[in-house]
């Protein structure tokens, strides 16, 4: 097995990165409630990591799944029984999301209710400027797929908003 | 209202992100890892008269100390390959030995009251840094005689070598195990070092 750094090392160099791409994902007020679970679930799995390389794309992800549970919690708690499933595509902004959007204070309430892959696509490349590459590697997607995503999630951010 | 650029968007994005403090966010962090057990070696640094310590406890007790001329990174990096990599900043768990530490070189404290983790010591060197914390403060040994205390009188340079390798200097005291003419001989932490701390402990004949 390869050697693994002591974990304060993540903790140092990209702490920073997770914390502002759940802030983007879920908002500030909730975001360090979601920070608090991606770390401890990055400390469970750490010792069992085959790989110490792309550290910092493995938290993201890690990050990325912990910010949809979020979203999931959150669909159940607002939402009556049987339409708690993810929907891939079309999401609609909700009414009360678009009147509470100022035009630049609270951008991240719009990106909050993204689809799952063009929210994490989005905040990736716009608030951790990461490669579309990368954020494919990270979705698990293709680059191509990667790239629409962000598009998609634009192109329905700037639709919501107009 | 005008279409969201993405300027607008990359600004507002980290614009969110700087309300959250992220020093609240990790101290928080920390005290639901300790709570969780998912701390494995906590480490702390503490000043000296000697320059800066590294701490590091296990839930054992103290697993390292690495002393002021020693790498910190790299005394990290071996306690993540050699115990765990779950290695954390968590100084609170090295609260007690800091304030141990303090009184020994202020010469109040005479004995640590601390627990040590044993598990970087094997074998004879094992054995030959068991006897040298029995070594009472003020009181030194040379190596031969920690070698015989270990059971093999003629491996003084064995002794030697296990004090060299000492995981926990200070608290277990290889300072106070020296050669026979009564020169301190070679420290880990530099002769000067051996010589203040024997010195300090009133054993050491001009």
């Amino acid at each position: 097995m390869a050697t693994l750094p002591p974990f304060q090392e993540l903790l140092d160099e990209h702490a920073r990165d997770v914390l502002g791409f759940l802030v983007a994902s879920v908002g500030p007020h909730d975001a360090e409630d979601v920070f608090q679970e991606t770390f401890i679930a990055a400390l469970r799995g750490y010792p069992q990591l085959g790989h110490g390389g792309n550290l910092r794309s493995w938290l993201l992800t890690i990050a990325h799944r912990k910010a949809i549970d979020h979203h999931r919690a959150g669909s159940r708690r607002a939402v009556p029984a049987g339409s708690g499933e993810e929907v891939g595509g079309g999401v609609a902004v909700s009414d009360e999301a678009l009147e509470s959007a100022a035009p630049d204070g609270e951008i991240w309430k719009l990106v909050s209710v993204l689809p799952p892959k063009q929210r994490s696509a989005v905040v990736l490349r716009f608030a951790t400027d990461m490669a579309y590459g990368q954020i494919a590697e990270l979705l698990g997607s293709s680059e191509d797929a990667a790239r629409r995503n962000v598009h998609e999630g634009l192109k329905k951010l700037r639709g919501e908003l107009r | 209202m005008n279409p969201i650029s993405e300027r607008q968007l990359r600004s507002a994005l980290r614009g969110a992100a700087a309300e959250v403090d992220l020093g609240d966010a990790t101290a928080r962090l920390l005290d639901r890892a300790e709570d969780e057990g998912l701390v494995e070696v906590a480490y702390a640094t503490a000043d000296s008269p000697f320059g800066r310590l590294l701490l590091a406890a296990t839930d054992r007790g103290i697993v390292k100390v690495g002393l002021p001329n020693q790498d910190v990174d790299e005394v990290l990096s071996r306690l993540a390959a050699e115990v765990s990599p779950r290695v954390l900043e968590a100084p609170r768990r090295l609260d007690r030995a800091r304030r141990e530490l303090d009184d020994y070189f202020e010469g109040k404290l005479t004995a640590f009251d601390l627990p040590v983790d044993w598990r970087l010591s094997r074998g004879f060197a094992d054995k030959v840094l068991h006897a040298v914390a029995r070594i009472p403060y003020g009181e030194t040994l040379s190596y031969g005689e920690v070698a015989a205390q270990a059971g093999n009188p003629r491996a003084f340079r064995a002794a030697g070598t296990a004090c060299g390798i000492n995981p926990v200097p200070l608290i277990v005291p290889c300072h106070r195990v020296i050669q026979v003419g009564g020169k301190p001989g070679n420290y880990g932490g530099g002769p000067e070092m051996k010589r203040a701390l024997l010195e300090l402990e009133g054993s050491l004949r001009a």
